[in-house]
């Protein structure tokens, strides 16, 4: 009995606690303006009065392993509601992301705290997996998301208001192939996956089936685990006996990081190829930069363009975050202003409910060209996926440049 | 009247309480004033409290330190579920399917139990931990490596590779690492809280019983229990299935409040989270673990206002919390308030 009433005490500071959070994220809702209300990135710049705000909402890993996207999201889309709250227009945001630490339940947990904040629109999941779950989410409860990185098909499958900034997995793989086949990079190709991570699979099953009808031979073909991911040697080992003159690395950039590092201890220099994860590899703090001299990869932004609004961004991105952004950050950046523009085309106003922006919003993606830093003239079809496309880049250096 | 044992008043007063909670929030949830978050996280804490509850029955009433729990949690997610999916077209009622996926989960975590408790259970201590700590990798990895498709022609099963050869109207269920998607979300509070009554009702009939006494004999002192001709290698199976059992079904509810579930999330850490509960709770105590483990799913969230250091306050609070339980100023504080109010009862 002592114990159960030391836990009472216990549940009640607990419960003290919960309600404190409970009752400032209602003060917060009340007055939207309010900078007080609990977020981990918030816009605080005052809305002028008479233009329309819009509770913009997001969850993705701000902490844990992969908090380097979820965090390069949070900050372009802050960046990217500032300006255009600066800029006046009619249509004003308020942003507030959630940290969903890489996980389903978490991220459905975040997704519920945005959804009592009173999210209108919502930037779905920053990664696959938890995207997955919350846009089962999004999609009972009607509120329309538009994810700016998570790839995976199951995101968008079967739900008529999910829609993706990036390409799908499934398309990753197919135009990485078709991109060494034409490039005529390699005709010896070995790949090393995660067979136990949605992304990695997705893009490795793709890759395969493009493969061979492409005069690819895919000589090695090796895997690495959760938990395993940190000595490379038999793998690199396998795809240097087999001769490969090129290995595809379809995974997240801190194992390649250690791949590579591993492989110039063995002396094996093939070409190194990787996807949209790799994008980062160059701020992993410890890398040497050095390591990752002519690896190439596909993805839809290169932060050395000569584009004006490129630059802009690039350079807003370092002096307020001290880095320079990757493609997630590009891709949630192009989230933000392509909502600015599909609302101000359907006349939404914010006294809408989300229902009825998720409706408005449907009809806009599916008929809108938005040119963005990620590509000009995108557009979605009724699937959700975007159309756009890839630019293959290599890192010279320490520096991503373009390759065409 | 006849007067109730102690251990019976704790326990009705265990079953009184959780009957109590769940009546409170289901009428906080008809009466509009439930938040999304606590609502959404209302199935994911009765998951969590079966499992506290299951894994006291292991490390407080058997004495055995299990560190693999969420590999059983994993076996009745995945089975409960590719359950629940298989009979989508054969049981028109969701409820109905997910009690069916429930039995399933927990048969399919029991056997599971029962092959790993042949070679583990006749260890001791340490070595028990060490060894179901492997075992919940090993499931792991074998959820993580496995396909699985349903068509016309019944399951199609197999390993490492996706090369299942179903018909082209089959449906894959379980994706090797994408683990299973599209999960009809069937699990509600109801159906939480009828499991939450149900394992606490087998596990104060267990251990109030012969077997029970058995087990706890066992625990206090294995070789005189031995020595009295009491089965050791029996009663510590029978104690260890059940709580496998139990988690089994656990997974399978929490699995189906989701609409996508990975084998990695049923890794070592889900284990630890779970044995935090067990420890905060009190060993042996199921009142604790129920409440332990509702305060601790509900504390992360509700930390959300600190933003980055959400988890250092989370923490700060848990090792507050374990010192203010093992501080002997404030037990005996409660002691004796504990015992003033009882002394003013029976005057």
């Amino acid at each position: 009995m002592k114990k159960a009433l030391s836990l009472m005490l216990a549940l009640v500071m607990v419960l003290a606690l919960a309600a404190c959070g409970g009752s400032s994220t209602d003060a917060g809702s009340s007055t939207p303006a309010e900078t007080t209300t609990p977020a981990a990135t918030e816009s605080s710049t005052p809305a002028p009065a008479g233009a329309q705000v819009f509770k913009l909402g997001g969850t993705g890993p701000l902490t844990g392993g992969a908090a380097i996207y979820g965090q390069a999201c949070a900050n372009a889309a802050q960046i990217a509601v500032e300006e255009i709250n600066a800029a006046g227009g009619n249509i004003q945001f308020e942003l507030n992301y959630q940290d969903d630490a890489h996980d389903a339940e978490k991220a459905v947990n975040a997704y519920n705290t945005l959804k009592d904040w009173g999210m209108q629109i919502s930037l779905g999941s920053v990664t696959s997996t938890p995207c997955v779950a919350t846009s089962a989410e999004t999609f009972s409860d009607r509120i329309f998301a538009l994810t700016p990185s998570a790839s995976s098909v199951a995101v968008i499958d079967g739900k008529d208001n999910q829609f993706q900034m990036c390409f799908t997995d499934p398309n990753q793989g197919s135009a990485s192939a078709q991109y060494i086949a034409d490039k005529g990079l390699a005709t010896k190709v070995a790949v090393i996956w995660k067979n136990d991570d949605v992304y990695s699979k997705g893009i490795y099953d793709t890759f395969m089936a493009a493969a061979p009808g492409l005069g690819l031979e895919v000589v090695s073909d090796t895997t690495f685990q959760d938990g395993n991911d940190t000595n490379f040697s038999v793998q690199i080992a396998d795809a240097q006996s087999k001769g490969a003159e090129l290995v595809f690395l379809p995974m997240y950039y801190t194992p390649a990081s250690l791949i590579f590092a591993q492989a110039k201890a063995a002396g094996y220099a093939p070409i190194w190829f990787g996807v949209d994860g790799m994008d980062g590899i160059l701020t992993l703090e410890g890398f040497d930069t050095s390591l990752a001299e002519g690896v190439m990869l596909l993805t839809p932004f290169n932060a050395d363009s000569d584009d004006q609004r490129t630059q802009n961004f690039v350079a807003k991105y370092q002096e307020k975050f001290g880095d320079i952004p990757n493609q997630f950050a590009a891709d949630a950046y192009d989230c933000v202003y392509a909502y600015a523009q599909a609302l101000e085309a359907a006349n939404a106003t914010a006294d809408m409910s989300a229902e009825q922006l998720c409706d408005l919003m449907i009809g806009q993606f599916t008929s809108m060209n938005f040119d963005g830093l990620t590509g000009d003239g995108m557009s979605w079809d009724a699937s959700g996926a975007v159309t756009k496309s890839p630019k293959g880049m290599v890192i010279q250096n320490g520096a991503y440049v373009g390759l065409d | 009247m006849k007067k109730l044992t102690k251990t019976s008043r704790n326990n009705f007063l265990t079953y009184g309480f959780v009957i109590l909670s769940y009546v409170v929030l289901q009428a906080i949830t008809a009466g509009g004033h439930m938040s999304s978050m606590l609502k959404g996280q209302l199935v994911p804490i009765c998951a969590y409290v079966v499992m506290a509850i299951s894994l006291n029955l292991t490390v407080g009433i058997l004495g055995e330190l299990s560190l693999g729990h969420a590999g059983f949690m994993s076996v009745g997610a995945f089975m409960g579920t590719t359950t629940a999916i298989a009979l989508k077209n054969v049981i028109a009622s969701p409820t109905l399917r997910l009690v069916c996926a429930l039995i399933v989960g927990a048969i399919f975590a029991g056997i599971i139990g029962f092959l790993v408790g042949i070679p583990v259970l006749r260890l001791n201590g340490d070595y028990l931990a060490i060894v179901t700590l492997a075992f919940g990798e090993i499931i792991k990895s074998i959820f993580n490596n496995l396909y699985l498709g349903l068509d016309e022609h019944g399951f199609h099963l197999s390993l490492l590779d996706n090369k299942l050869h179903m018909e082209p109207e089959g449906k894959l269920i379980i994706g090797g690492p994408m683990g299973i998607g599209g999960i009809q979300k069937i699990s509600t509070f109801t159906v939480g809280f009828a499991l939450i009554m149900v394992c606490l009702i087998v596990i104060f009939n267990l251990v109030n019983s012969r077997a029970g006494r058995a087990i706890m004999a066992i625990r206090d002192n294995r070789i005189a229990a031995e020595s009295v001709g009491i089965p050791v290698t029996t009663y510590k199976m029978m104690a260890f299935v059940t709580s496998a059992a139990m988690a089994g079904a656990a997974g399978a509810l929490f699995a189906m409040n989701f609409s996508t579930f990975v084998a990695n999330k049923f890794d070592f850490n889900t284990s630890i989270l779970v044995l935090v509960f067990v420890v905060l709770g009190g060993l042996g105590n199921m009142f604790g673990s129920i409440i332990a483990a509702a305060a601790l799913t509900i504390l992360p969230e509700a930390l959300r206002q600190f933003a980055s250091y959400r988890m250092l306050v989370y923490a700060i609070v848990l090792i507050l919390v374990m010192l203010i339980r093992n501080n002997p100023t404030i037990r005996s504080f409660f002691e004796r308030f504990r015992l003033s109010k009882k002394g003013g009862a029976e005057e």
